[in-house]
């Protein structure tokens, strides 16, 4: 058994960004795993803020307006010239 | 420095597949549209002369997205980056806690039906009401998926003040679409109830 002290919520929230990020590089990232496992409240906190993320993260891709699509092929066309 | 024909094609194809992403980033950071398409075009034109730099062709969309970032940067790079103000702001506005419920029945989420009936047009007005500084470190990170050492290196900070960027980032567009929300009725009736009687 390990003698190691469980996450608290308080240690497992300010943590919460950097786990989500995959930024979390000290080995506290299974601490994390192992709180949400066993609380309710982290879970759902962690699931709407994963939620949020991946709804920013599709802001990422733009439609293209016709205009600006043919300013870049004219922008390409002119690198046969160059 | 015309280049070969397969040069020339292969980055005619490696450019039109990256654009929506390349102006997608450039709208998140330039915010108005004409500035965020002269950035996209001016990355194009920049890859174009620097392509002999590209080591792994496969990498293209990143490796542009990095120059767009960079010429960016530079153009704003004093007030941007190295603000003479101190960057107030909370770091510790939760959009989760406002909303959550924990005494409800376990299938009503309050939360999850915010984010449902969030709209992308709510998300971009609330990432471009961001000061410069947080609204950088957030596209970067959130839209782009830029890990904070390459913000770091980009924006010549701290991992540190990354971090610190990026919280308080997120906490002012979590408040931002919370004020959106009550402004515009996009919280349930539940939600609304109990804020009222906090």
């Amino acid at each position: 058994m390990s003698d190691e002290k469980p996450m608290t919520c308080e240690e497992a929230l300010r943590l919460l960004a950097a786990f989500l990020d995959g930024e979390l590089h000290d080995g506290s990232e299974a601490a994390v795993e192992h709180h949400v496992e066993v609380c309710r409240s982290c879970y759902s906190r962690l699931e709407f803020e994963r939620r949020l993320k991946t709804e920013i993260g599709r802001l990422r891709q733009e439609e293209i307006p016709s205009e600006f699509q043919a300013r870049i092929r004219s922008i390409l066309d002119s690198f046969a010239r160059r | 420095m015309s280049g070969s024909a397969d040069d020339r094609t292969w980055f005619e194809e490696a450019t039109l597949a990256a654009l929506p992403e390349l102006l997608g980033l450039a709208r998140r950071l330039a915010r108005n549209r004409e500035d965020a398409e002269d950035l996209a075009a001016e990355a194009v034109t920049r890859a174009w002369l620097h392509r002999a730099t590209l080591r792994d062709r496969e990498r293209f969309c990143g490796w542009i997205s990095r120059i767009l970032t960079n010429l960016y940067l530079t153009q704003r790079r004093s007030e941007a980056i190295h603000p003479h103000e101190s960057l107030g702001g909370e770091d510790d506005f939760s959009l989760f806690e406002r909303l959550h419920q924990p005494f409800l029945l376990w299938w009503s989420t309050p939360e999850q039906e915010f984010l449902d009936r969030l709209l992308r047009e709510d998300l971009v007005r609330a990432i471009e009401a961001l000061p410069e500084p947080f609204r950088i470190v957030v596209a970067l990170a959130d839209v782009q998926g830029f890990s904070y050492g390459e913000i770091a290196e980009s924006l010549a900070v701290p991992i540190g003040t990354v971090r610190s960027r990026l919280a308080r980032g997120r906490a002012l567009l979590q408040r931002a679409l919370w004020e959106h929300a009550c402004d515009s009725g996009l919280r349930s009736g539940s939600e609304e109830r109990r804020s009222d009687s906090a």
